[in-house]
């Protein structure tokens, strides 16, 4: 079954009509051509499919587009503002936090989602004191950004980068 | 006057694709644009062993949307075959579980994938075995290694030399299947067009030649008529080393609705049966030596499996024929053939299950001498190559070790065995040497042209996985042309470029920059220091006959810091340093990064990877991400790695090594020393999983 949903995409409002099936990353690789995000899993493993939204991390290969219509989705791409890098893919770029780059855009945008969150005062499996606001060492850095897999191994050098960004 | 340059090649120069994957905007293979594309989900068998007797296909065609449904009863005869992997849809017969028995080809992702689960097929099963088991199988000697080097070897009188040794080791080791997994899964966009057949791949690959020629071949056409290109791949990690059957499924799919783009990405799932994994292997160690010791013997005898369809051996022997000093020594390699997927490349193919073995055995002899790790290792250091008897073009492990015990504080360890207890934590520190043979392929072809803008092109068909190939190449162009990087403009990743050798083996840059470094020459030979716009030179690399004179490897020696908990087994890494001998380093930066990310693969082999296969049905249980555990931020503490100051005079005009590879060789075995060390437990068998600590 077809259904038509609006979706703003990296700030452009997009119409779009899609099967009842099709995910959120689907909707955005083959429907809009969008192809920040990426499909490493399709299975919410991975994390290569993280976008922001309404300005929160979700996997999309696990939302299906029909269940987001009007929604506010922020990529990697859509960081990027007015051809200056965003200060955490700056930083990933400055300390080599990628190398086939396929995980990258999706790190980017679990790590800007990841920031807000401690910033909210949201507690990890790492957290020490749960009242208290949240310290981000690199326990805590490395943990809330676990679910983001990299197979190339660039994982301290993200870790150096989301360190600068919050520090 | 001008001021003097930085030179281009040991720069840290960041990746020059970089901002474009860092906002996601650089294109991998799927997303390559196309009007109206098609999309190809297959059908996979459900049994390890038969015939597909009947497909039923009818209610799959009948689903609107759908444009084909492929089978080996319609699917068009392929030209060559001979390669068995190739022969997709051929033939009803069922090789392994997870092989291709249908296709669908229909207008969207879901349209397909729904299609391809109502295609219904009825098979044959006949009794299959996909467990390797080397005490209860027929066990073959493979034709010849991976390398083209013999199965097997014998040096010296070995069983008197085992007889005569006052310390001896006896073990056996084990390493279970593992599979490469890149981010990025094996993809394949295909257009066929006619009049005259043409073939244009869009394609997730470590060689768009090597996958140019494979399909010219399978499909009978003019490799000029094959087009691969491959601007951005997510890793490979030698699974994407050769075409694979995929990219003749994506083939006989676009021939079948010409003129359309076919889009065909693996699942997850479906890369656990279709791209190459690495052989569990069973090696047995035997090492003689004296009280001191000093090696006597060395035998290392590997046994892995393979599949039916196609012989790849893991050659996990290699190691010990040139790794350390001693009179006698003898390798082998056998295989048990299996009704199983195709085995292939995985990163430091033989290298890093052999070593994991070796290298666990050097410390087992540490102990049983008494002597420090680092110094029985700095004690059995040849000359020359034990194997062939040749000097090394550069061999400085005793170095690495030595840098690397200062660097890492290893003599502040209390050399006594485990268990060392801090609180509910067992802790301890390991060691082990690394190794890589340093390649320079032959084969590849770069051609240079000076432009109208004052900048120099320089093409060749390399691809960058993410190894930083392409920001590597651009420094070895501007300092073979003597100019500023800024003034190189470099095209790889296409088959239309001049020819160029796969990215593996450790082996594309040094491949890759001789015929860089070659067509220079040849152009400032036509054209000279100042030419003019439109010059253009076009060279092969020519043959190096150092690489027949020295034994070329490069060292490396990993320090690790593990921690073992007392009640729940589970195992962290605190601290792991490298220090490489890997020839001249083209760019710290990246290849920092790969050093780091293979010590990470290393960590990740030594407490998570294991692809768990049912004896009763053939698949992976655990293929999927899920399942198939790799290592993630949380387990990765310090990660140092560091090289010696040199350059390789034999190697390739850059004196560089590959460095791809040779962080992950050894650190396994660095890892469950140091777990040794931290608890008294020897585990010779990865992954080091915490119920291998709980007695």
């Amino acid at each position: 079954m077809d259904t038509t949903i609006t979706l703003h995409v990296d700030g452009e409002e997009r119409v779009l009509t899609v099967d009842t099936r099709t995910t959120l990353l689907d909707a955005l690789r083959d429907r809009l051509g969008s192809t920040s995000p990426k499909k490493g899993c399709d299975h919410g493993q991975c994390g290569a499919c993280t976008v922001l939204l309404d300005e929160r991390r979700v996997l999309s290969c696990l939302s299906l587009a029909v269940a987001h219509d009007g929604a506010r989705v922020t990529t990697a791409a859509g960081l990027a503002a007015r051809d200056e890098l965003h200060p955490v893919a700056r930083a990933v770029l400055d300390h080599d936090g990628l190398q086939c780059g396929y995980c990258t855009p999706g790190q980017v945008c679990s790590a800007v989602g990841m920031l807000a969150e401690a910033g909210a005062g949201w507690p990890s499996h790492a957290t020490e004191d749960l009242t208290a606001a949240v310290e981000l060492d690199d326990a805590e850095i490395r943990e809330r950004m676990s679910g983001n897999l990299c197979r190339c191994g660039a994982y301290a050098n993200i870790v150096a980068a989301i360190r600068e960004v919050s520090g | 006057m001008t001021a003097p340059r930085t030179p281009a090649v040991g720069a840290p120069t960041a990746r020059l694709e970089g901002p474009a994957k860092v906002t996601g905007t650089a294109p991998y293979a799927y997303e390559h644009p196309a009007t109206d594309p098609l999309y190809l989900h297959p059908v996979l068998s459900t049994v390890a062993r038969g015939r597909a007797t009947v497909v039923h296909t009818a209610e799959a065609e009948l689903l609107k949307g759908v444009h084909a449904v492929l089978t080996s009863a319609n699917a068009p005869r392929l030209a060559d075959t001979e390669d068995a992997e190739f022969a997709v849809l051929q033939s009803d017969e069922v090789a392994f579980r997870g092989q291709f028995v249908a296709a669908v080809v229909a207008e969207t992702p879901e349209t397909a994938r729904e299609a391809a689960a109502l295609v219904r097929v009825e098979y044959e099963e006949r009794p299959h075995e996909v467990e390797l088991d080397p005490g209860h199988q027929d066990l073959h000697t493979p034709r010849e290694s991976d390398t083209g080097s013999p199965p097997d070897t014998r040096q010296g009188d070995v069983e008197a030399e085992l007889a005569r040794a006052v310390v001896l080791v006896d073990e056996v080791y084990r390493t279970p299947r593992q599979d490469n997994n890149p981010m990025e899964p094996h993809t394949t966009v295909a257009l066929w067009e006619t009049l005259p057949d043409r073939l244009t791949l869009y394609d997730s690959t470590q060689g768009v030649h090597t996958v140019r020629e494979t399909m010219a071949a399978v499909f009978g056409l003019d490799p000029e008529n094959v087009r691969v290109t491959a601007p951005h791949v997510g890793g490979g990690f030698g699974a994407k080393g050769a075409a694979k059957a995929h990219n003749v499924l994506a083939g006989l799919a676009a021939r079948a609705v010409p003129g359309r783009t076919v889009k065909f990405a693996l699942t997850r799932r479906h890369m656990f049966s279709l791209v190459g994994y690495r052989s569990p292997t069973v090696q047995r160690i035997r090492l003689g030596a004296d009280a001191a010791g000093r090696l006597g013997a060395v035998v290392h005898d590997s046994t892995g499996l393979t599949s039916r369809v196609k012989e790849y051996v893991e050659q996990s022997g290699l190691c010990s024929r040139m790794m350390y000093a001693a009179p006698a020594r003898a390798t082998t390699h056998r295989l048990a053939a299996l009704d199983v997927p195709i085995p292939f490349w995985m990163r430091a193919p033989g290298e890093a299950p052999g070593m994991f073995a070796l290298e666990t055995a050097m410390d087992e002899l540490a102990e049983a001498c008494g002597v420090d790790p680092v110094e029985l290792r700095v004690r059995n250091e040849p000359g020359a190559d034990p194997e062939t008897g040749r000097p090394w073009s550069g061999r400085r492990l005793v170095e690495c070790l030595r840098e690397g015990a200062e660097r890492f504080g290893w003599y502040e360890r209390d050399p006594s065995p485990g268990p060392h207890r801090d609180g509910q934590w067992l802790v301890g520190t390991g060691v082990a040497s690394a190794v890589h043979p340093r390649a320079n392929n032959p084969g590849s072809v770069a051609e240079v042209e000076y432009g109208s803008d004052g900048r120099y092109t320089v093409s060749i068909g390399a691809v960058d996985i993410g190894t930083g190939a392409r920001t590597a190449l651009t420094q070895i162009s501007a300092e073979a042309l003597d100019c500023p990087v800024g003034r190189v403009r470099l095209r790889i990743g296409d088959s239309d470029l001049p020819g160029a050798t796969v990215a593996g083996g450790s082996s594309g840059t040094s491949s890759w920059g001789t015929a860089v470094f070659e067509a220079v020459r040849a152009f400032r030979d036509e054209h000279g220091a100042d030419p003019g716009p439109g010059a253009r030179t076009r060279a092969e690399a020519s043959h190096n006959p150092d690489l027949e004179r020295y034994a070329m490897y490069s060292f490396g020696a990993h320090f690790a810091e593990v921690r073992v908990h007392a009640d729940t087994g589970e195992v962290r890494v605190p601290r792991m340093l490298g220090v490489f001998s890997v020839g001249r380093v083209i760019n710290p930066r990246t290849a920092r990064s790969q050093l780091v990310g293979g010590m990470v693969m290393g960590l990740s082999a030594a407490l998570h990877e294991h692809s768990v296969v049912d004896p009763r049905h053939g698949h992976v249980v655990n293929g999927d991400l899920a399942g198939y555990h790799v290592a993630t931020n949380a387990d990765v503490g310090g990660v140092e790695a560091h090289w010696l100051d040199e350059t390789d005079p034999h190697l390739n005009p850059m004196g560089a090594a590959g460095v791809g590879e040779i962080g992950i060789v050894g650190m396994p075995a660095a890892i469950g020393n140091a777990a040794r060390h931290a608890t008294g437990l020897r585990v010779r068998e990865l992954p080091l999983t915490p119920d291998r600590f709980l007695h």
